[in-house]
């Protein structure tokens, strides 16, 4: 049970599953941000999106859980909407009023997740990250480490194929950063997609299988992580490595 | 000062002894609120939400209007049903006018735009938040309307109560629809108006008195029940 507690409920199309960026070009506040961006992510492991801020890190996010549109091209899955499911971890943490087994209900029910098995789920997800005792607190009083677990969590509870966040790690003390990276890593090894946005090149590096460098709009590099680290290929990429590169 | 005094002693004996008459102007005036009330807060909350959670043409006028109606002078309301209610009007034959049920369709028209107007200003701030959340997990307007409706419920009592101010205040839209008929569609406010004109100020007073009484009770209950619902509102 343990291993397979967050195995995306449309495994079996977990190998067909990609996400591709066709010719995507966005406007925000009237200044283009990308300019035909193309480029194409496999469906295993922890991708990590890294560079300077504003460069379009989170906004690729963005477009692909579908809150931005963009203004041409297209952003699409290989497989369709009604086979594959999501989970979304924002910048800022977006909790309910509510405790935390209804913020987790809440998820389950949008999610059209079983409804006699929604309650059987929370619990043994909740017991299986030892934090049962958590179910009833309001989750907006939780400490912020607490809620960006729960926050995960509620990502990760209905199942996702792809998990998307966005800087899921500022402002958290080190123990739970310590506690999301071991979650993130079960859930890859279930099967769910990660893909992380994240300024802490150290998180990256311990993280991730694949590394997508941005600057400007466009994508300078995609790499394996260890070969990112070793031996960047773009000057841009080794200066922002070596902390250079700032905007 | 001793005739007013007299006065007032007169309007305390007339509510304490519990004047069957009384009873039943006060009687009536709680169930045209309550009705009126009900069918506002069942139209105007989930269409306040809709107004807080959609972008569509035309949504701004929308909002404008009912911005604008909560401002709308009842007499005209009271005026504009009573052609269409009076045995002439388009809706002559349902044979409403002076009936409770007049009075109640002409304070819904006044108190649903208040309900509305006040609900999408409550949950336009609630939805800028959620609506990251709720558009990733693609719930549909309906979703997106009763998460919010659900999460503000607390602070939307606020909105209900200023209906039910407005409604237990109002005299001019159903004095006109009611017609002030004794036994049938006398309310607390349409008597308070005729009794002063008459010079029967006691009773005018003890009624007056009954509504601040009766506005008292409902603000000390939502009172207590808002800082009840703070232990359970999560936020």
């Amino acid at each position: 049970m343990t291993k397979n507690i967050f195995k995306p409920l449309y495994t079996n199309l977990n190998s067909l599953l990609s996400i591709n960026f066709n010719n995507v070009s966005l406007k925000l506040s009237n200044k283009p941000l990308f300019n035909n961006l193309s480029f194409k992510i496999d469906s295993k492991g922890i991708s990590a999106f890294i560079g300077p801020n504003a460069t379009g890190k989170s906004s690729c996010i963005k477009l692909l859980i579908g809150l931005l549109k963009p203004d041409s091209g297209e952003v699409f899955f290989s497989v369709n909407e009604k086979k594959r499911s999501i989970g979304y971890v924002p910048q800022k943490i977006i909790l309910l009023r509510r405790n935390v087994e209804d913020n987790l209900l809440h998820t389950l029910s949008i999610s059209n997740y079983p409804m006699n098995e929604r309650k059987k789920r929370i619990k043994e997800v909740l017991k299986f990250l030892k934090l049962e005792h958590l179910a009833k607190e309001s989750a907006r009083n939780l400490s912020a480490g607490h809620q960006q677990l729960i926050s995960i969590i509620r990502a990760l509870i209905i199942k996702p194929n792809f998990l998307f966040l966005d800087e899921p790690c500022s402002n958290l003390d080190l123990k739970t950063i310590a506690i999301i990276e071991n979650l993130l890593k079960l859930a890859s090894r279930s099967g769910v997609k990660i893909i992380i946005v994240t300024h802490d090149l150290f998180q990256a590096k311990r993280l991730s299988d694949e590394i997508l460098f941005f600057y400007n709009g466009k994508i300078f590099e995609k790499n394996k992580t260890k070969n990112f680290f070793k031996n960047p290929k773009s000057k841009e990429a080794k200066d922002f490595k070596n902390g250079l590169l700032i905007k | 000062m001793i005739e007013l005094t007299n006065i007032f002693k007169n309007s305390f004996n007339l509510i304490f002894s519990f004047n069957k008459d009384l009873i039943e102007i006060i009687f009536l005036s709680l169930k045209v609120s309550f009705f009126s009330l009900s069918f506002s807060c069942i139209f105007g909350l989930p269409l306040g939400a809709f107004l807080a959670v959609s972008k569509f043409f035309g949504r701004g006028l929308l909002v404008l209007f009912f911005n604008s109606m909560m401002g709308l002078p009842p007499v005209f309301i009271g005026l504009i049903l009573y052609v269409i209610l009076s045995a002439s009007g388009p809706l002559g034959a349902l044979q409403l006018l002076y009936t409770p049920k007049a009075m109640i369709i002409a304070q819904f028209f006044l108190i649903m735009p208040i309900i509305v107007s006040l609900t999408r200003q409550s949950l336009e701030e609630m939805i800028v938040e959620y609506d990251d959340l709720l558009k990733s997990l693609k719930a549909s307007t309906k979703e997106r309307m009763l998460t919010i409706l659900w999460d503000s419920r607390y602070s939307l009592l606020t909105c209900v109560l200023a209906g039910l101010g407005r409604s237990l205040s109002e005299v001019g839209a159903i004095i006109i629809v009611g017609g002030n008929i004794a036994y049938a569609t006398r309310v607390m406010t349409t008597t308070i108006a005729l009794e002063t004109s008459k010079g029967n100020l006691e009773i005018a007073i003890a009624l007056g008195f009954v509504l601040i009484f009766i506005s008292f009770l409902i603000n000390l209950l939502a009172y207590l029940l808002n800082n009840f619902a703070k232990k359970f509102s999560y936020d």
